[in-house]
């Protein structure tokens, strides 16, 4: 078990053609990744890497059973692409594009929440991946060995040590989601923590944070009221200052929203842990699983 | 992208909106002109991209034209929190009634563009909000049907403010017109006076810009002004780095944002401070790394380096290769220490022999070896 994707789950590829959805198609295909079609407007009827590439979602949905969809088109029609999955029937939606204009993502967040069937990874993410069945992402597959923690991140290289760390001192990873880190994304930490909840592979659940709005906040009022497994958080940007903007457009600290403390102190109240670095995120999983 | 109050006044003024009339003086002979014009009281402005300008002195009123001269020679050039005033805004001064606050933020949690409005206007509305939080109304606005004129209505009232309902609710109707129209991020009216005449104007504002969106508003780029921008942020921005300048002494470089920001809190938790955030983004080539360098080491404050890459197919070497030819150009003469996790570890250690350029196997122990070589600042 996992949660979101496993062996079976049938992907398709938006923007398969460009630089990027080309070079990560490849990467995903090698980890095992079942990549049933692309689509690229106007592109529709080549073939890429063995792949078939539609003109339109609702095409490839025709003539292939679509579990999932990953997004690489660019930033000015990555909405309207995540929209157009959504409207096909596509499950999950996995949007890795960086740098959509706020403004779109507000709509199509909204608009797919509205239709209520839906699940929107991202934007600005690294994907997700069940170690071993499957990568919907950009992450390096060799980092992540299969096991037994559930992780989610706001983050992406912070995401790959920490699985790497968790990987290597023999815990493993049950299923990793890379939220992103924009302000406005389809799935927060409390949206996925109820997934691993619920998945008896999960053992203990990883909570990569950093500094910006109140998703960890949100977390742990969830964590607190329902959940069943072990959690353990981590922040990153703690020692920022406030009101800069650190890289990620949502790692910024506005007023007193945003800041480590109120994190660290909405951790405390829900019995998370919170480590200050990646190592002893370890140390803090082992303490909870042995 | 931040704007000048002048340039969001500006942009208001097209979506309808009342503004004191005012133009930009560079010197104080032409707020003097200016004041003249106008024939009234007038209030002179410093045009930073910084808050607080009212305290630093950067905001005065002038009754005569000789006055405004004066009072203009005394803020331009003015320091205020770091950022040199190099024009004012003239304005005609209003009487103020009453001061209130109206304000479109991009809320997370609703997921949505947020109206608040509070009767409090024309102080820090943050401090309003801490202090207060019922004297702030924050109302989510639907992204497909955006503000109607009725809501606006009944928000007016909900807020208790007083004055015109109708020309208050046009306002803040056209506020959110203003804000979709142009892509903003933040577009605050503060204060929004009524006047002793009934009239109701935004005798300030505040607009920033979504970056992600500038692309579909070619007439608002040129309003980017680099010199009010960190020289170095702009530099990192034309190699498509990430950069923001802080106050300490390590130089930082990673990539992803998230590993930068843990690479600064490393720093921090060894006993030093980090001087900036730089994230090259993905893919560490050599020539990457070297403009890398090349940007953080202009920094004087920065008195060693510390690079963090992580990368399942980074190459070491490659890094290495980069700072080697920072070095070899003399652009590079203080300490690094550098953690690379990916492959061709071994070559980059080869590469590096004799160097004052080491290696550690994790972040932590790179971060304690950075500032024991740049001694610590706590």
């Amino acid at each position: 078990m996992s949660i979101l994707v496993d062996k079976n789950t049938q992907v398709i590829v938006q923007g398969i053609t460009g630089r990027e959805g080309a070079f990560h198609t490849e990467a995903m295909l090698k980890a095992g990744t079942k990549v049933v079609a692309g689509v690229t407007p106007g592109k529709g009827g080549q073939s890429i890497l063995g792949v078939p590439v539609y003109d339109t979602v609702k095409e490839a949905t025709a003539f292939h059973r679509v579990d999932a969809s990953i997004i690489f088109v660019p930033a000015p029609a990555a909405a309207d692409a995540a929209l157009e999955a959504a409207h096909a029937g596509v499950p999950l939606v996995v949007l890795i594009t960086e740098g959509i204009p706020t403004l779109d993502m507000v709509k199509a967040v909204a608009e797919i929440k509205a239709m209520g069937r839906v699940r929107l990874i991202g934007g600005n993410c690294p994907g997700l991946i069940t170690p071993g069945e499957c990568k919907l992402g950009i992450m390096p597959a060799n980092v992540f060995k299969r096991g037994r923690v559930g992780l989610i991140s706001r983050s992406g290289t912070v995401t790959y040590e920490t699985a790497q760390a968790l990987s290597e001192a023999g815990y493993g990873i049950s299923t990793c989601v890379g939220i992103g880190g924009d302000p406005i994304i389809g799935s927060t930490f409390k949206d996925l923590l109820p997934l691993f909840n619920e998945d008896p592979e999960t053992h203990a659940v990883v909570i990569c944070g950093e500094i910006g709005g109140s998703d960890e906040e949100d977390a742990a009022a969830y964590i607190k009221a329902h959940m069943k497994k072990p959690v353990v958080g981590f922040i990153g940007g703690r020692s920022a200052p406030k009101g800069k903007k650190m890289g990620h457009a949502g790692a910024i600290i506005m007023g007193n929203i945003g800041t480590p403390e109120s994190k660290l102190a909405a951790f405390a109240e829900a019995d998370v842990p919170v480590a200050e670095t990646i190592d002893e995120i370890v140390e803090l999983v082992r303490a909870k699983l042995g | 992208m931040n704007l000048h109050e002048y340039q969001a006044k500006e942009i208001l003024a097209k979506y309808g909106i009342p503004v004191p009339p005012g133009k930009i003086a560079f010197t104080a002979d032409e707020a003097k002109q200016i004041a003249s014009e106008f024939g009234d009281t007038v209030v002179i402005k410093a045009q930073v991209h910084t808050g607080g300008r009212g305290k630093a002195g950067g905001v005065k009123l002038a009754q005569t034209p000789e006055e405004a001269r004066e009072k203009a020679a005394q803020i331009l050039g003015l320091n205020i929190k770091g950022f040199i005033t190099k024009k004012v805004l003239v304005a005609k001064a209003v009487n103020i009634a009453k001061e209130y606050y109206a304000g479109l933020i991009l809320d997370r949690v609703t997921q949505r563009v947020v109206l608040m409005l509070s009767k409090e206007g024309g102080v820090d509305i943050e401090e309003v909000a801490a202090a207060r939080p019922e004297a702030l109304i924050k109302y989510p606005i639907d992204p497909f049907t955006g503000l109607r004129p009725f809501q606006a209505r009944e928000l007016v009232k909900q807020a208790g403010m007083e004055g015109n309902l109708n020309k208050l609710a046009d306002v803040l109707v056209k506020l959110y017109q203003a804000y979709v129209g142009i892509d903003a991020s933040t577009a605050e009216i503060n204060p929004l006076v009524i006047t002793d005449t009934g009239e109701v104007v935004a005798a300030d504002a505040k607009i920033v810009l979504d970056d992600n969106a500038l692309y579909r508003h070619p007439e608002l780029t040129p309003l980017r002004e680099f010199e009010a921008e960190h020289p170095l942020e702009v530099e990192a921005s034309n190699y498509g780095f990430s950069y923001v300048k802080l106050d300490g002494n390590v130089g930082v470089i990673g990539n992803g944002a998230g590993l930068v920001m843990y690479t600064l809190d490393l720093v921090q938790r060894a006993g030093g401070r980090a001087a900036n955030f730089l994230d090259i983004g993905g893919g560490a080539k050599a020539e990457v790394v070297y403009n890398a360098l090349k940007v953080v080491l202009k920094d004087p404050d920065v008195k060693g380096v510390f690079i963090n890459i992580f990368g399942g197919i980074t190459r070491a070497d490659e890094v290495a290769k980069g700072v080697i030819r920072a070095m070899e150009e003399g652009i590079l003469t203080k300490p690094v220490a550098m953690r690379v996790a990916g492959t061709a570890e071994e070559e980059a250690k080869a590469l590096l022999q004799g160097r004052p350029v080491y290696m550690y196997p994790t972040s932590i122990e790179a971060a304690k070896a950075i500032i024991s070589m740049v001694g610590g600042t706590k």
